[in-house]
């Protein structure tokens, strides 16, 4: 199957309103292609499920500098004050999340996980409307899947197959949104022949992959 | 010395030979700086690295590695990389030997708040409530007050980051150990008076007949 997309095609897909799990960690490991596209055609009203916004300009800020995003599922937004701004003006409904704990949500919707039980945030106000559970004595917090119509994830190289491996702390969210998005859309900075990449080196198995686009030479940021 | 430098040379000095370590964004970074010679210490950063090593020279960043703050760094030899989920499994698994956080507030149950302040700063937790949680010792790195209003303070008024009490306060004027029965004043730092670290602390403190100057590393 034929899984190569033109960039705009790709992001023709989303419509407005689509709830994306997008990867990266402050720009690093994010598909900066597929994001500056969807700013392009003037997406609105996003849901975007991310592990931070970046700074104005780079990454998933990009996406807060044009407006498009409606609501927020994110550990951190200390470095983008255009997120806080819009989240203070009531622009984003902004729901924040352990960073441990947001990780383990998405694990659980691409698992097949009826939630995750954790320690983290018991008692403190990220506890505030949900089930905490006592098993053998220990308290433990309830946390829900989260899952999301779109995961746009950003790998290091994609063979013709789809298999992914990634680089460094580039790799972040991406292997584990991969697993949580209804379909699926990877970026790669590099596309190889089926077996590059050995089966031992494959992070994310093409199978798993919808769509794949080609993030360009020197894209970095 | 410089209020920053001095808690980062007294906390190098808690790192313990072979241990994996992760140093929170702002002022627990400096503490690699001044590590004693001759330790084994991996420092881990929670977006997916074992072996961090400090900013890389110019010219030689990768566009690939950087640490939780955005910052380029570089990697050790025998570095190892992995996802988030990986990263926090070794966080809240116990496998963490020590963490360095910065702090807004400190109670007398030892307790931290140190990622918002409601209506003016909401940055948001992003790894600090897993490290305040699962890192096998948790060591609070900040200024004692700040713009004259105590952070070592009865109760915390500020959202707290977990309710485990945290196992050092390292300040530019003491070092304070929570126990089961408060905080013990346990160092001073140089040339800073018991009375003059009573009168900046909120809190009740626990002060022993003796209380030596701190030893600082580097």
């Amino acid at each position: 199957m034929h899984k190569m997309i033109a960039l705009e095609a790709a992001a023709a897909l989303i419509p407005d309103g689509a709830s994306l799990l997008i990867g990266g960690f402050m720009g690093i490991g994010t598909p900066h292609r597929l994001v500056g596209e969807l700013v392009r055609q003037g997406r609105r009203n996003l849901t975007i499920i991310a592990n931070d916004t970046a700074r104005p300009g780079l990454g998933i800020g990009r996406l807060i500098d044009a407006g498009a995003v409606a609501r927020l599922v994110t550990s951190h937004i200390g470095t983008n004050p255009l997120t806080q701004q819009q989240v203070l003006a009531g622009a984003i409904a902004l729901e924040l999340c352990p960073q441990g704990t947001l990780a383990e949500r998405i694990r659980a919707a691409g698992s097949g996980l009826g939630g995750v039980l954790t320690p983290t945030g018991l008692g403190t106000t990220v506890a505030q409307g949900k089930r905490t559970l006592e098993i053998d004595g220990t308290a433990w917090l309830l946390d829900l899947p989260l899952s999301a119509d779109f995961a746009l994830v950003a790998a290091h190289r994609a063979d013709y197959r789809c298999n992914l491996d990634y680089a460094m702390t580039a790799r972040n969210f991406n292997p584990v949104m991969a697993m949580a998005g209804r379909t699926v859309i990877a970026e790669a900075a590099e596309i190889v022949p089926v077996g590059v990449i050995p089966p031992d080196a494959v992070i994310t198995p093409g199978a798993l992959v919808d769509h794949l686009v080609r993030r360009d030479a020197g894209h970095g940021s | 010395m410089e209020a920053k430098e001095l808690i980062a040379r007294r906390i190098a000095r808690e790192l313990p030979d072979g241990a994996l370590v992760n140093l929170g964004i702002g002022l627990p970074t400096l503490v690699s700086q001044y590590l004693p010679p001759g330790l084994d210490i991996s420092f881990q950063t929670e977006n997916g690295l074992i072996g961090v090593e400090p900013l890389p020279e110019e010219g030689a960043e990768d566009e690939y590695l950087s640490d939780a703050g955005g910052r380029f760094i570089g990697a050790v030899p025998g570095a190892a990389s992995f996802d988030s989920c990986f990263s926090f499994g070794l966080i809240r698994g116990g496998h963490l030997d020590v963490t360095v956080l910065g702090g807004l507030q400190v109670d007398e149950r030892g307790q931290l708040a140190n990622w918002m302040v409601p209506g003016r700063m909401i940055p948001g937790m992003g790894g600090a409530m897993d490290l305040a949680t699962g890192a096998r010792r948790v060591i609070v790195a900040m200024t004692h007050a700040a713009r004259g209003e105590a952070k070592i303070v009865r109760r915390c008024t500020l959202p707290l980051t977990s309710l485990r009490r945290v196992d050092l306060v390292v300040t530019d004027m003491a070092v304070i150990q929570p126990t089961a029965h408060g905080l013990e004043l346990r160092e001073r730092a140089p040339g800073v008076s018991v009375e003059a670290i009573v009168a900046a602390t909120e809190a009740r403190l626990i002060v022993g007949a003796q209380v030596p100057e701190m030893a600082l590393a580097g």
